[in-house]
């Protein structure tokens, strides 16, 4: 701190703050996405760096698939709880009895597309007119393109085309009604700051994203988690392996890497030597096409 | 470790998204299962390299048109440094996408084809970078390989360049030959250019100094946000929440409230929560004031013997932005940090040629990417520093009142 200095840390901690604040200071209705991965506990953190002793101006909202790890979701209602937060958690399977919706099939069936219509009527029902996400430009080629301040249309779709310019710290927040704005307050952050911020700030993390032991399917070299939701078939490959999460999602879509790392130091040890990218390894659903993020954000994805 | 954010100028002919690429790929930033989507995409090609350049087209329909349509940015570190790096596109019709990028950077490399030396194309690059002024400048002389690496075609391009920087004023303009296809003094210095004695880009990216770029100087704490617990053990609490974008606070300042002009002083600080006797820009604090004054989002908290300009008519330079023409006579709304109030523009003087800097008769139609020069006249005073002298306080959006898409981007002089 000596010399006025920021270490890259807290630049990129005080750009968040910034961020959420001017989410607070132009919204009526902001809610902010929790999930329960890494990234949507540190949003947390920052927003309690950028609120407290005030409360948050917005409620955590979760969109639960009815997939999710049970640690994630433990995790979830202890810290809503010890920060005295409101949470909210609207769940897939009602969208899917009320919309009559049909139920993705296939081995790894995955409700992830299915989020963004109980994510739209969510909005819908408390009228957010903005939602805090922890979306990473470092994440994926199409989410390198997005603004902090992103605007969604009314059917929640992105036009990746007619996105306003965003220059200098400088957000546009103003929207129609119907309308509403997608914030990433940590756009700039990449997995391994995230990790390092964790390791700084002593954040406490869900078990998953450490090693343990578990039933895990091998399939086409990504090792999958054996639950109740995914279909076994006779010849799958079935082991118990030593594993970790490197990101959290569905237990359907979500894979494990073989991993002895129980603290965040060997966590980080394993990030820097690591040859393939976050989503690569973990996320079976970004494999479908070459541009299947950016089309799942045009229909209101997160 | 701090960050560095820089904008590549130039279009794919000059080779930029090789030159990202090849950054991304020799800094180890590529992953495998990244390179794997890249060399599927490139199997059709004879030659059979990796084109790089497919790392930073993001969209369906960049790949497919092969160009950059949008500001992309891209990650990557070494253990010196973090790089944030805003990869815009070059040509004229995307004038506005460099101003995007430009707007929060602290340096450019300027591509220049070694084959074609100095070109308009460089000119309006480099008129863009002086007028976001961008602090420093790196001029990079690509596609060596391609003119024999000749220290002489080098040497006139210099000589070219130094001209255009001159007349625009810039200042830190640093010099580099390079070939970013085959990776030639990007991050090991090559043995093609015996000639050159400097070190290689890399090296520069990861040296250069930016902390001076921060003004520790002229004060500036826009109000973002007030923070009233109004909870019984916190019933007086009343904090204004913000980010100091410039200049240093201290317990017991003497502040002057703007646009108001109402004087108190700092009777605490909070940084992250945490009580601190002097907080700094670019620190996220919280301010508490002495007296009950009113204060709220918009306003600036200034120290009293610094303080900026005020007044409700700002000449500016003004890029505009939207596809629809500028309406002078229209209303819009201005923000500048965190201050939104109506505005109107008055008056426009002149156009600025962005391939020549010359002044042209100003426009009957001010047109998507032109660069004009304003007067604008806002419904309430605006607190603000000349962009040149300070730009975390001298630059501001336009935005359409009815479309509320942002249409201009303003430098006030």
């Amino acid at each position: 701190m000596s010399n006025y200095r920021l270490n890259y840390l807290d630049q990129l901690e005080s750009e968040s703050i910034h961020i959420f604040r001017e989410v607070a200071g132009q919204f009526e209705r902001p809610a902010l996405l929790f999930s329960g991965g890494k990234d949507s506990i540190t949003l947390v953190h920052l927003a309690l760096k950028a609120f407290r002793p005030g409360k948050f101006p917005f409620p955590l909202v979760h969109i639960d698939t009815g997939h999710n790890f049970q640690e994630a979701l433990d995790y979830r209602d202890a810290l809503a709880e010890s920060i005295g937060e409101k949470l909210i958690v609207r769940h897939v399977a009602d969208t899917i009895q009320a919309k009559k919706l049909t139920e993705p099939k296939g081995k790894f069936a995955s409700r992830n597309a299915l989020q963004t219509y109980t994510l739209l009527d969510t909005i819908e029902e408390f009228q957010f007119d903005a939602c805090i996400g922890g979306a990473r430009r470092d994440e994926e080629k199409a989410r390198a393109k997005e603004r902090i301040f992103s605007v969604r249309d009314e059917f929640g779709q992105w036009n990746p085309k007619l996105q306003r310019p965003e220059l200098w710290n400088t957000y546009n927040g103003r929207i129609d009604k119907g309308e509403n704005v997608r914030a990433f307050p940590i756009s700039n952050w990449t997995e391994l700051d995230i990790w390092n911020y964790i390791r700084r700030e002593k954040i406490e993390l869900p078990s998953i994203y450490f090693a343990h032991e578990r039933e895990v399917l091998e399939y086409e070299g990504q090792l999958v988690a054996v639950s109740e939701f995914v279909d076994l078939e006779p010849t799958d490959k079935i082991s118990t392996k030593r594993v970790r999460y490197r990101t959290v999602g569905d237990m359907t879509c979500t894979a494990a890497v073989e991993s002895s790392a129980s603290n965040i130091d060997d966590i980080i040890s394993e990030i820097i030597a690591t040859k393939t990218s976050e989503r690569g390894e973990t996320r079976i659903d970004d494999k479908v096409s070459e541009a299947a993020m950016e089309d799942r954000k045009k229909n209101g994805y997160f | 470790m701090d960050i560095l954010r820089f904008i590549t100028a130039g279009s794919v002919d000059d080779g930029k998204s090789t030159l990202i690429g090849r950054l991304l790929y020799d800094s180890k930033s590529i992953m495998i299962d990244q390179l794997e989507a890249i060399e599927k995409q490139t199997k059709n090609r004879e030659d059979g390299e990796i084109d790089l350049a497919l790392l930073t087209d993001g969209l369906r329909a960049e790949r497919e048109q092969g160009i950059t349509i949008d500001v992309a940015y891209k990650y990557f570190s070494t253990p010196k440094r973090k790089f944030i790096i805003a990869d815009a596109p070059g040509h004229i019709q995307y004038t506005r996408n460099m101003v995007t990028g430009a707007s929060n950077s602290d340096l450019a490399i300027i591509l220049i084809d070694a084959r074609h030396g100095v070109v308009e194309q460089t000119r309006r690059h480099s008129i863009i970078a002086s007028l976001l002024n961008i602090p420093r400048v790196i001029v990079a002389v690509n596609k060596m390989d391609l003119v024999n690496f000749s220290q002489d075609v080098y040497h006139n391009i210099l000589i070219d360049y130094a001209a255009v920087a001159q007349t625009l004023g810039l200042k830190n303009v640093t010099y580099i030959p390079i070939s970013a296809l085959n990776g030639d003094n990007i991050v090991e210095p090559s043995t093609h250019f015996s000639w050159y004695d400097g070190k290689p880009l890399l090296q520069i990216l990861e040296e250069v100094p930016i902390h001076n770029d921060i003004n520790l100087t002229d004060a500036r704490f826009p109000v973002q946000f007030v923070i009233r617990p109004q909870t019984e053990a916190l019933h007086d609490y009343r904090g204004y929440a913000g980010k100091i974008v410039s200049g240093i606070y201290r317990k017991g300042d003497v502040v002057t409230i703007q646009p108001s002009g109402i004087n108190t002083s700092i009777a605490a600080i909070e940084v992250g929560g945490v009580e601190v006797v002097e907080a700094f820009a670019p620190q996220s604090a919280v301010l508490h004031l002495t007296d009950d004054v009113d204060v709220s989002r918009g306003d600036l908290i200034t120290l009293t013997d610094n303080t900026p300009q005020v007044s409700n008519e700002l000449e500016v330079l003004l890029c505009w932005m939207d596809s629809k023409p500028l309406q002078v006579g229209s209303k819009y709304q201005l923000q500048i940090n965190s201050r939104l109030v109506r505005a109107v523009v008055k008056e426009v003087q002149y156009k600025v040629n962005v391939n020549s800097l010359l002044q042209e008769e100003a426009p009957e139609k001010v047109q998507l990417n032109d660069i004009i020069k304003a007067t604008i006249k806002t419904a309430a005073p605006i607190p603000y520093d000349s962009y040149q002298n300070l730009r975390v306080n001298g630059g501001a959006i336009l935005i359409d009142e009815t479309s509320h898409v942002t249409v201009g981007a303003c430098m006030i002089q």
